[in-house]
């Protein structure tokens, strides 16, 4: 069981009071009908699902309800960091 | 004494006994007598039971062979009703007054077994053998299941509900310390001087571990006293929790460990007062893993009789329990411990026959102190095969090579009741296992050790390959201090000065994982490796030659370590017998990987007070003892508790139903529609906001005006619907499905957030803040015209789509023209705390309309009939608006690209042949298809058939005389009067119409009504 930092409430948190909310850093393109439908597919289904560091929107679902994002190593699962959408991760690895 | 009497192994007091206070028990009908202090195990040795069950497959008896949690044999079922415990180890019960144990395996006993003629044609079930040789006819499976596992056995689950209680205790610590014998006691004192707060868990009884049956001396007191004094010191620390009788049996991420608390257990099955037990969930900021080690027992012909042990269970039932449990003593070992052994059997009285030693020169100090008492010690040999029926009579031993892998010369006998073996010792890593630390092999220790730690832990003592006792308190020592340091407190320097004790010199032992015999393996008598599972030598070389390479297909086809003891004595064995018939290292072979739970956890626990009603919050609607004084039936939609139908005297559901809806139709029902999601939505750029989400626009939606709207997911499909109201500048209330509200809010939160946070919109679920009554039928008008005064009922003035704020009953209300029955109807809504009030107000003015309450199952089959989608029930997550015919629902001119509007253009949501929804019209107008029925063209064809599409839902009508059925289907709006097929399991082939979505009431006409 994870234990969270959320970087709203600035406390470690259990990950009971969190949802996970998918891959971060996935913009909604600004202007859909100009996508071929292979550009909206990529947007819609496909996901990096990376083996090592991984940025991640999680959701203090039971807590403050804001959402932000968690650097996390999909190994070991430890969380290097957490910070607000909208801001940029201080940890990235080699993705693929 | 008088207890010797009946328990002839029974030597005395052991240092955890009381020899002088007897205990009756019963084991498989028989009654016995023990003494305070005994477990199930020892008591049984004590009155010399050598056959406490009979193996899994093989039905060979068994007897006791470890002292722990090890132990693969005596697995006991507990008592007997809603209380009984299956597939405990008879090692780890505490006796206690009246105490009811059985083996679980053993049909119809464990001395005369039926099954035990299986064991004589042992060598016809090879691994695999039920796979071979009962797959086929495939069909007869479970016929063949259920008699194997009848014979077989596993203990039986209680068919009751526990009558016990259980509960969870969430707990943070700097450090947690896995174990209280030599290495956790120091641990534990040295982190805790510094102040941090500290948990100590042991799973035993008592803190010591295997000092407890020790007869070392440290700081020249008995190891006993020496525990006795540490754990007095622990308890005058006023920030260390001493956990006893407290399993940890899972390691999960970011230092989480759960404990298991034992608090009633040892006293009766069930709990007298409080709790039985107590999962103790342990957010540990540093973790020291002192679990000590498990001797190996060695593999030989017929190691499994009755009467074959571990070294150091034996020295644990003399020195612990006052148990000797034999006559004659032979050992086979390849180190040095088990000299122990000898000398404290020798001690004790009894005749060691023989220390038989694989090892060829022997100079151990422990080897010269058995010499000097007479103990006949035999340098160069194995038993090699133990031989009797359902007690050892004697040992077969022979001359071994240097490495141990070849008999040298001619097989001799030794009469002997007792074998003990010690094949080493194998550090208990399964915790640090947890974590995903690989385990590596050593060579020096003959065993795996943990591998580099994962999360914030170190393993100290006989857990990490260390077996000396002044190596286990000077490790522990270190971890505790190390410990403590990392978690913020001291200076990770030891305080105390290390405990002093004798050290022996060893010389090393010698790596021997089966001890050869004058025949291979395979044709040798069986050499067992898992004793649970009936896992031999041969069984394992057999797989290999059947091509099995890695370990891990090896355990999943001979089923090596999928015991309830999970390998705890077997694996390493195993492991290396698979080694060396594949002909490489067992560091190259690797290990099966440890998961929790380390040992069995009951279920009881893991849900602690999370049961019965409190396993899902219920929620009420403030009518909701309005509707039960009725008699409403309930169903539940999410966590609520909805009325589902009202029946009257001697009514079926049937019948209620049909009365519900034809009131509707003729006068006048009411409906509590207060569990529907409802969130207030505020700010600037609410509506641009609200129209984002929904498929249509709501920019120019007036205060006072509602409007339907589908919300999709980016994918395109059908997520939510409900209708939006406009409750003033800047302010709307929108109305999400019952099962929907929180997925709804959450979804709304998430866009706002992550993608449009320059949006100023605010977000409120006010769902129970109000009571929503709903009155339909064409009297609906005239009911809330008899309780409301102060609004133009007129169908000019309040027309459909309309809402409304006036005074209902006396109280401030919203009244919204919105229709889920296609009649006139009127939403109430008032404050929750009024709703009963205003609820009993509307039915008294409702009834010189015979104004009628119903329920779900009513609001379903009104819809129904108008076609009305309940998104779940007529949508999957794969559905369009265009697939339910909805196309009108898109705004065509939004200049924002919705959610979900891309996708409907893509090439897959546009192409032909999507199933789309219609309605059916079954020939036979009684004939109601089951919801879920799937639909065929062709009814002749063979099967399989083409599947084209399915019922979502299906009714009775009673205002329209027929069945009426929702369904989607593969180009159904094409296929207008076109026949179709349900084939029902039951073999029935019901045959319907494809007719339009809308059964009743097609114009609308009726809820415009003026």
């Amino acid at each position: 069981m994870l234990l969270i930092h959320c970087p709203h409430c600035r406390e470690m948190r259990e990950e009971e009071e969190f949802s996970y909310s998918g891959e971060a850093h996935i913009t909604r393109p600004l202007q859909p009908e100009l996508l071929t439908d292979e550009e909206w597919g990529d947007y819609l289904f496909f996901r990096t699902n990376s083996k090592g560091i991984h940025h991640e929107m999680w959701f203090h679902a039971v807590g403050c309800r804001r959402y932000f994002n968690v650097t996390r190593d999909t190994l070991s699962y430890e969380i290097l960091e957490s910070y607000l959408i909208g801001t940029q991760p201080t940890i990235t690895g080699a993705t693929s | 004494m008088s207890t010797a009497v009946t328990q002839k192994n029974r030597t005395g007091s052991g240092s955890c006994t009381d020899a002088s206070a007897p205990i009756q028990f019963t084991f498989n009908g028989k009654s016995y007598q023990g003494v305070v202090g005994d477990t199930l195990a020892s008591a049984l040795l004590a009155n010399g039971v050598d056959v406490v069950g009979r193996s899994f497959k093989y039905a060979r008896p068994r007897g006791i062979v470890g002292h722990g949690a090890e132990e693969p044999n005596g697995i006991i079922q507990l008592g007997s009703g809603a209380a009984t415990v299956p597939n405990l180890k008879a090692t780890q019960v505490e006796l206690y007054p009246g105490l009811e144990a059985s083996s679980v395996n053993g049909w119809p006993n464990v001395d005369f077994d039926l099954m035990g003629l299986i064991g004589a044609f042992g060598r016809l079930m090879p691994p695999g053998f039920y796979y071979k040789t009962f797959m086929y006819p495939k069909k007869l499976w479970m016929t063949y299941e259920h008699f194997i596992r009848q014979a077989a056995g596993l203990g039986a689950t209680p068919v009751e509900n526990d009558p016990d209680s259980y509960d969870k205790l969430n707990q943070h610590c700097d450090v947690l310390v896995v174990g209280a014998g030599p290495a956790g006691l120091v641990a534990a004192r040295e982190a805790a001087r510094t102040g941090a707060r500290v948990i100590i868990a042991d799973e035993q009884a008592q803190f010591g571990g295997s000092l407890l049956a020790s007869k070392q001396t440290i700081d020249g007191l008995a190891a006993t006293d020496w525990v006795t004094a540490m754990v007095a010191e622990l308890e005058a620390f006023d920030n260390v929790q001493l956990l006893p009788r407290s399993t940890a049996f899972g390691y999960y991420d970011h230092n989480f460990m759960a404990i298991l608390e034992r608090r009633s257990d040892h006293l009766g099955l069930t709990a007298a007062q409080g709790t039985r037990q107590r999962l103790h969930r342990v957010r540990a900021r540093q973790v020291v893993l002192a679990a000590g080690a498990f001797e190996r027992p060695l593999v030989f012909a017929q190691n499994d009789i009755p009467g074959v042990m571990a070294a150091t269970s034996v020295t644990t039932y003399i020195n612990r329990y006052g148990v000797v449990p034999g006559t004659k003593l032979v050992i086979c070992t390849t180190n040095d411990s088990a000299y122990q052994t000898a000398i404290d059997w020798h001690q004790a009285g009894r005749e060691v026959v023989a220390v038989v030693d694989t090892r060829s020169v022997l100079d151990g100090d422990l080897v010269a102190a058995a010499k000097a008492l007479g103990i006949n010690v035999i340098a160069g040999h194995g038993v090699i095969e133990a031989q009797g029926g359902k007690r050892v009579k004697r040992a077969l031993i022979a001359p071994l090579n240097d490495d141990g892998s070849a008999v040298t010369g001619s097989a001799r006998r030794l009469d002997c009741d007792l074998i003990a073996t010690s094949g080493g010792w194998s550090p208990a890593i399964h915790l640090s296992s947890h974590t995903g630390a690989k385990p590596i092999w050593d060579e020096q220790i003959v065993g795996f050790r943990p591998g580099a730690s994962k999360q914030q832990e170190r393993s100290a003592g006989a857990c990490r390959g260390t077996y000396s006792l002044a190596g286990c308190l000077a490790e522990g020592a270190s971890a505790g201090a190390e410990a403590a340091k990392l978690a913020g407190c001291g200076d990770g320097n030891m305080h105390f000065p290390l405990p002093t004790c004798e050290e022996y010199a060893q010389q090393p032992q010698q790596a021997l994982f089966l001890v050869p015999h004058t025949k291979s393996a395979s044709r040798a008598p069986s050499q067992f490796v898992d004793f649970q599972l009936d896992v031999t030598a041969g069984g394992v070389e057999l797989a290999v030659r059947e091509g099995f390479e890695s370990v891990e297909h090896v355990k999943r086809y001979t089923a090596l370590g999928f015991g309830t003891d999970q390998g705890k004595l077997g694996n390493i064995n195993g492991m290396a017998i698979l080694a060396n018939a594949l002909g490489q290292s067992i560091a190259e072979t690797g290990t099966t990987i440890f998961r929790p739970s380390y040992t069995p956890t009951t279920f009881g626990a893991l849900a602690g007070r999370d049961v019965n009603q409190l396993f899902d919050p219920e929620r009420y609607t403030a009518v909701h003892r309005w509707h039960s004084d009725q008699g409403a039936k309930f169903e539940d939609v999410g966590q609520w508790k909805r009325p589902w139908y009202f029946p009257q005297a001697g009514e079926s559901m049937h019948d209620a139903v049909n009365r519900e809806c034809l009131a509707v139709r003729n006068s006048v029902g009411i409906l509590d529609a207060s569990t529907l999601g409802k969130i207030d939505i505020q700010g600037p750029d609410a509506a641009e906001f609200i129209t984002r989400m929904y498929t249509n626009s709501y920019l120019k939606l007036a205060p006072g005006k509602c409007r339907y709207g589908v919300m999709l997911k980016e994918d395109g499909m059908i997520f939510d619907d409900g209708v939006c109201a406009c409750l003033g500048e800047n302010h709307y209330l929108m109305f999400t499905t019952t099962g929907g509200a929180a997925g709804v809010l959450s979804w709304l939160e998430l866009w706002q957030q992550t993608e449009w946070p320059a949006l100023q919109v605010y977000f409120t679920s006010v769902t129970d803040h109000w009571t929503t009554a709903t009155v339909t039928g064409p009297n609906a008008r005239k009911v809330i015209a008899k309780v409301c005064n102060d609004i133009d009922l007129s169908n000019e003035a309040f027309p459909f789509m309309d809402w409304r704020d006036g005074t209902v009953a006396g109280i401030k209300a919203r009244v919204f023209r919105i229709s889920f029955t296609g009649e006139l109807s009127y939403e109430v809504n008032v404050p929750a705390h009024y709703g009963r009030q205003v609820w009993e107000q509307l039915i008294a003015a409702g009834e010189e309309f015979g104004i009628t309450p119903y329920g779900t199952e009513t609001m379903h089959v009104l819809r129904a009939e108008k076609g009305f989608i309940i998104v779940g029930q007529d949508t999957d997550g794969s559905m369009t608006p265009g697939d339910m015919n909805m196309d009108w629902v898109l705004g065509k001119n939004k200049a924002f690209s919705y959610i979900g509007k891309r996708s409907l253009d893509r090439s897959d949501t546009v192409r032909e042949n999507r199933k789309q929804l219609v309605g059916l019209k079954t020939l036979e107008p009684a004939d109601v298809l089951p919801e879920g029925a799937q639909i065929v063209f062709d009814p002749k064809q063979q099967i399989p058939m083409s599947m084209q599409g399915h019922v979502t839902s299906s009714y009775y009508s009673a205002c329209l005389g027929h069945s009426i059925a929702l369904a989607v289907v593969k180009g159904g709006l094409e296929r207008m009067g076109q026949k179709v097929y349900c084939p029902l399991a039951d073999g029935r082939m019901i045959a319907a119409e494809i007719v339009s979505s809308v059964f009743y009431d097609p114009k609308g006409e009726r809820h415009h009504v003026g």
